[in-house]
């Protein structure tokens, strides 16, 4: 019979009309992120960085910008480079996570923020004072010392310098 | 007296809600009939093979995210196996599996796109399609908790995968195993059936079995026609020659068989997802490879049976971390090509429905 097809198809519709929404009203409510998120906000732990750029280098797009002086001492690696600038200009980044993925001492990790709106592109750098003073949560994202962890940044606690390395 | 008639040129696009990206076609009507389908692309031209003559081996992974945007596993898996195949790495057996189940959830998600996307333009505004993107997020949340992103995922690496899955994602996985035969019967209870549907789509925009091979089609367009060309049959990678599933054939070769195709499609994948999930072994999950991979000097060809057809990679090394020329044969650009073949004779109604079913990326075409 033509037409059955079309009401076939309407009950669906009508099924869907008293299922539970899949959205949520977003600013009121987000939805739950996996800990290995790569979001905005690089962590960044000034104790453990050596300024050795290997992070500068895997990056594809070369948007780390690195500047540092011999006579810095590291705490991992004894006497080290000074780092007197360091800034991640996320109005590039893709966030692939290979600059994480190239740290050798663990001091970079992703962060997992999604919010970072500005409205200017120079905004968009984030400083080294910024990357320094800011509240560490990172991503487990190629972390898996974290992710034994069972660490997640959306509702742990901050992580210090000492406890992320693995 | 006969009315004297001319036909007539138009342009449809680049800026235009139904070309899906920034696509132009310019179109010659007889009155309603189309004579002349020319497709002019370029609009979204990055320049990506040329940019990854500059970019290490490993750099070159994010690139191949955005040839593809809504399938950028396929291409991820593509690429390195072109690089495997050139540099001679053997990935292990847990990266391998992991690989062919991600690129099968891929294959789910570019599919549910397509079906939404074809239902769109066909005049069924966003209710299906939103019932395809209800589906399409919850793959898109396990891709986040393997790869900590949702569309642009740089998943795979040279020698396996990254970084090993989570715990967490294996029952997220065996849930969706077992509603999404449910929600693929209720899309066709929906579509399939439907007289609109019927009326619209049988008989329009035939692509004969000859003219698909004659200008190189591939994927569910290629199949629609009746042609048995899957790359997963016919020149296995990883581990397909392990999975067992059947390769859905059209008849006609129009646009309502290359919906069904994606639909029969659909349901294939969920199988091999289960054999693998069945299969799957603790393991190593990459082969012991360099940071900066140095392939010897030479070339090779990676292809892998992608949500659009035939994805491949052409690569030639020089011996040094980037490769020295990089060609991408891309699904989206040849199956675009047997467009004209399908419009000539058409309507000016089933142009856009036809168009909308060979489900093109113009990221993809583009490159
Ligand atoms: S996430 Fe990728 S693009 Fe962004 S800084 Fe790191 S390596 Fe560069
Ligand atoms: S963040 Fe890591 S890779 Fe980058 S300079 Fe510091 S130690 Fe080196």
């Amino acid at each position: 019979m033509y037409g059955l097809g079309i009401a076939k198809g309407l009950t669906v519709t009508l099924v869907n009309l008293f299922r539970k929404p899949a959205t949520v009203q977003y600013p009121e409510e987000a939805l739950p992120q996996s800990p290995r998120f790569r979001g905005e906000e690089f962590v960044w732990y000034e104790q453990r960085c050596t300024g050795c750029a290997s992070c500068a280098k895997f990056c594809p797009l070369g948007i780390i910008k690195i500047e540092t002086h011999p006579g810095g001492t590291n705490v991992q690696e004894g006497q080290s480079f000074a780092i007197d600038v360091f800034d991640i200009d996320i109005g590039r980044c893709m966030f692939c996570g290979l600059c994480v993925e190239a740290c050798p001492y663990d001091a970079l990790f992703m962060g997992s923020g999604f919010e970072r709106g500005t409205y200017r592109r120079e905004d968009l750098v984030i400083p080294v004072e910024e990357l320094r003073q800011a509240e560490k949560r990172p991503s487990t994202w190629f972390r898996p010392q974290l992710e034994a962890k069972k660490y997640s940044p959306q509702t742990g606690q901050p992580l210090s310098w000492e406890e992320v390395g693995r | 007296m006969p009315i004297r008639t001319e036909p007539v040129t138009i342009n449809l696009g680049p800026q235009h809600p139904s070309t899906h990206g920034v696509f132009r076609m310019r179109i010659t009507f007889d009155g309603e009939i189309i004579l002349d389908v020319e497709p002019i692309f370029g609009y979204l031209h990055r320049g990506s093979e040329k940019l990854a003559e500059e970019r290490t081996y490993t750099q070159v992974i994010t690139l191949t995210d955005r040839l593809d945007y809504v399938s950028s596993m396929s291409n991820n898996l593509a690429y390195v196996l072109a690089v495997e195949k050139l540099a001679g790495i053997n990935p292990p057996e847990r990266a391998m599996y992991m690989r062919v189940m991600v690129a099968e959830l891929q294959r789910i998600v570019s599919h549910l796109v397509a079906t939404g996307f074809f239902l769109n333009d066909l005049g069924a505004l966003a209710t299906p399609l939103m019932y395809c993107f209800r589906e399409r997020e919850k793959i898109l949340e396990m891709f986040e908790m393997l790869c900590g992103a949702r569309i642009t995922l740089s998943y795979m690496r040279v020698g396996g995968i990254f970084q090993d899955t989570p715990p967490e994602f294996w029952p997220v996985l065996s849930d969706f195993l077992d509603y999404m035969p449910g929600y693929i019967d209720e899309y066709e209870r929906l579509i399939t059936g439907n007289e609109i549907l019927l009326s619209r789509t049988k008989g329009t925009g035939i692509l004969s079995a000859e003219t698909a091979i004659n200008s190189s089609i591939s994927g569910p367009v290629l199949r629609a026609s009746g042609v048995n060309w899957d790359l997963r049959k016919a020149d296995p990678y990883d581990v397909y020659d392990r999975m067992e599933f059947d390769v859905p054939l059209g008849t006609v070769g129009d646009n309502y068989d290359r919906y069904l195709m994606r639909i029969a499609e659909m349901r294939q994948s969920l199988r091999i997802i289960e054999q693998c999930a069945d299969q799957i072994e603790d393991g190593p999950i990459k082969a012991n490879v360099p940071a900066l991979v140095r392939p010897p000097i030479g070339d090779a060809y990676g292809h892998v049976e992608a949500p659009k057809g035939e994805l491949g990679f052409y690569m030639v090394s020089d011996g040094s971390i980037a490769p020295y020329r990089f060609k991408i044969r891309s699904p989206s650009l040849l199956n675009l090509s047997a467009l004209r073949d399908m419009l000539v004779g058409c309507k000016l109604a089933d142009m856009i429905v036809t168009f909308g079913s060979i489900d093109i990326n113009m990221g993809e075409v583009d490159r």
